[in-house]
């Protein structure tokens, strides 16, 4: 129960520094990707503000055992970068940049978005449900 | 004079840093939306879904009661050609599940963590962001 509260608690503060920072809004991230046009800087300052934070939460997680509902806190992952992880951030780059949405701010935005902001919902949910025969197609692939 | 839309960008910034910082040192975990919406979708995170279901709720349900408190009327701006939205949708779909993570879990959680895998592909969703741009604004003209 404890668990959930918090995780309502994140999501929603979350929600709303989305909504606050104006990345619910698909002009101006577009803006910021957009460096030969009139280019927006407000990214940069929502992407450092909300590392800010993390840093010091990062730090705190090397002083404790676990975290406060008692599971143990993320291990370092693996550091092998891996292709999947090229060819994914670059996929998911385009698509960012093509309509001006990332998960986060897509689902914030499902109460005001329209048609558009659900549509965009629906083809992210189906592009994750091809991604995993994708990846074995593409670990085939790069195996060869 | 620093333009009023950085300050609110800073100020929202914290807020997600500081959601992303109570989702870590309350429960342990990465506050990834793609992670989080993923494990759902796929049902590989269907053993804590309940901690899924708040997050996303929450998620949609705080940002739609603070809309009536602006003045302006807020809006997505999002393009009215659906193509191009199906199109966008399923490369962020496709591309954050083989890259395990988005602007959330790779940019805010990963960067600050200095983890190598966050900050390569936070560099190649730039790249690649910027580059859409170019080709489908500049040279076609579609977005």
């Amino acid at each position: 129960m404890q668990r959930t509260i918090i995780a309502a608690i994140s999501g929603g503060l979350f929600g709303a520094g989305l909504l606050v920072s104006g990345m619910t809004d698909t002009t101006k991230v577009q803006g910021w990707l957009d460096i030969f046009g009139a280019w927006d800087p407000t990214l940069a300052f929502v992407l450092g503000g909300a590392i800010l934070p993390m840093l010091l939460a990062w730090n705190m997680t090397t002083r404790r055992a676990q975290s406060l509902v008692g599971t143990p806190f993320p291990a370092k992952p693996d550091p092998r970068l891996g292709h999947n992880l090229v060819i994914g951030s670059v996929l998911f780059g385009a698509g960012w940049g093509l309509v001006g949405l990332c998960p986060g701010p897509a689902i914030a935005s499902l109460s005001w978005g329209g048609t558009g902001g659900i549509t965009f919902i629906l083809a992210m949910i189906a592009g994750m449900l091809v991604a995993q025969p994708i990846r074995v197609q593409i670990d085939r692939i790069a195996t060869i | 004079m620093i333009p009023t839309d950085w300050i609110w960008g800073l100020v929202g910034g914290l807020m997600i840093g500081t959601a992303a910082a109570i989702f870590l040192l309350g429960n342990g975990r990465i506050m990834g939306a793609s992670g989080l919406i993923g494990g759902l979708v796929d049902r590989t995170g269907l053993n804590n879904w309940q901690e899924r279901v708040a997050f996303l709720a929450a998620l949609v349900v705080v940002p739609a009661l603070m809309i009536p408190l602006y003045s302006v009327e807020v809006s997505t701006n999002i393009t009215s050609n659906l193509g191009i939205v199906i199109a966008g949708g399923l490369l962020v779909g496709i591309g954050t599940r083989l890259a395990n993570g988005c602007t959330s879990g790779h940019g805010v959680c990963g960067i600050s963590r200095f983890s190598l895998r966050g900050m390569v592909a936070t560099v190649f969703y730039l790249l690649a962001g910027g580059i859409a741009m170019v080709l489908f604004r500049h040279i076609l003209g579609v977005i």
